[in-house]
């Protein structure tokens, strides 16, 4: 028989996975932005690039907020942490309509670079990072840094 | 499905009978693109409520393993929230090109 405590007395102390994970996602975002900068440099040119750029920036600033918001209703409780969930989502869509609005006349957007970053990059991103993700009770976020094998020649101290 | 159709068919009925083509082109653009974006984020809502809500019961029945359901729970509302991203981009498509 499993017993089932309080979700609102149920807290995530210490350093918050959900917030290391974006900021992984953040850090691996630096590598694929050149790659997706080429890829719009060669079909719609500066434009296509400015776009590209802001796309990706939607896209990294959605998962740090997401992971943040995950941390800090964390603290208080599994409860508050499930509305946190739930209405974040409800913000960051109405947060990534307001950014779009805002530049929608600008010069520079080109919408269809622009849409394609945008779904292109949250999915390979989120991919990318599955191969990183540890989720063990040891390691409930990423996975563990490598460490060197004590027991191979090269890594043995001089005795 | 029908209230689908019935929903297009009121929105034609809203264009003018003095609007031109390209009028009765952009009203009818502007509305399917709110209906798209509309429909596309009732989905991942859904989703996301009942993964959250999963999430949380998991995690009061074991507290020791809630990093674990929160890591998972992250990944699962940011895959989620891509199918609400395609429906917003059909939207500024729709919208605005």
């Amino acid at each position: 028989m499993s017993v089932t405590t309080d979700p609102a007395t149920v807290r995530l102390e210490g350093p918050s996975p959900a917030m290391a994970v974006a900021l992984d996602i953040a850090k691996r975002s630096v590598w694929l932005a050149p790659v997706a900068i080429l890829l719009s440099a060669a079909g719609w040119g500066i434009d296509g690039v400015l776009s590209t750029l802001y796309a990706i920036g939607i896209v990294v600033v959605n998962f740090l907020l997401a992971g943040w918001l995950l941390q800090v209703t964390g603290r208080i409780s599994a409860a508050a942490m499930g509305a946190g969930a739930m209405f974040g989502f409800l913000l960051r869509l109405g947060l990534i309509f307001l950014a779009v609005l805002l530049v929608k006349d600008a010069g520079w957007l080109e919408l269809v670079p622009f849409g394609i970053t945008l779904i292109a990059t949250h999915l390979v991103l989120l991919f990318w990072e599955l191969r990183h993700i540890s989720s063990s009770l040891a390691f409930p976020g990423l996975k563990p840094g490598e460490t060197p094998n004590p027991y191979l020649p090269e890594n043995q101290e001089p005795a | 499905m029908s209230a689908l159709t019935n929903a297009a068919a009121e929105i034609l009925a809203q264009v003018p009978a003095e609007a031109t083509a390209d009028e009765a082109k952009a009203i009818a653009g502007a509305s399917g693109a709110g209906m798209a974006y509309g429909l596309a984020a009732i989905g991942p809502g859904i989703g996301i409520g009942y993964l959250v809500g999963q999430a949380v019961q998991a995690m009061a029945r074991q507290p020791e393993s809630a990093g674990q359901v929160q890591t998972t729970m992250f990944l699962g509302i940011a895959f989620t929230e891509a199918l609400a991203l395609i429906g917003f981009v059909v939207f500024i498509l729709l919208k605005f090109v």
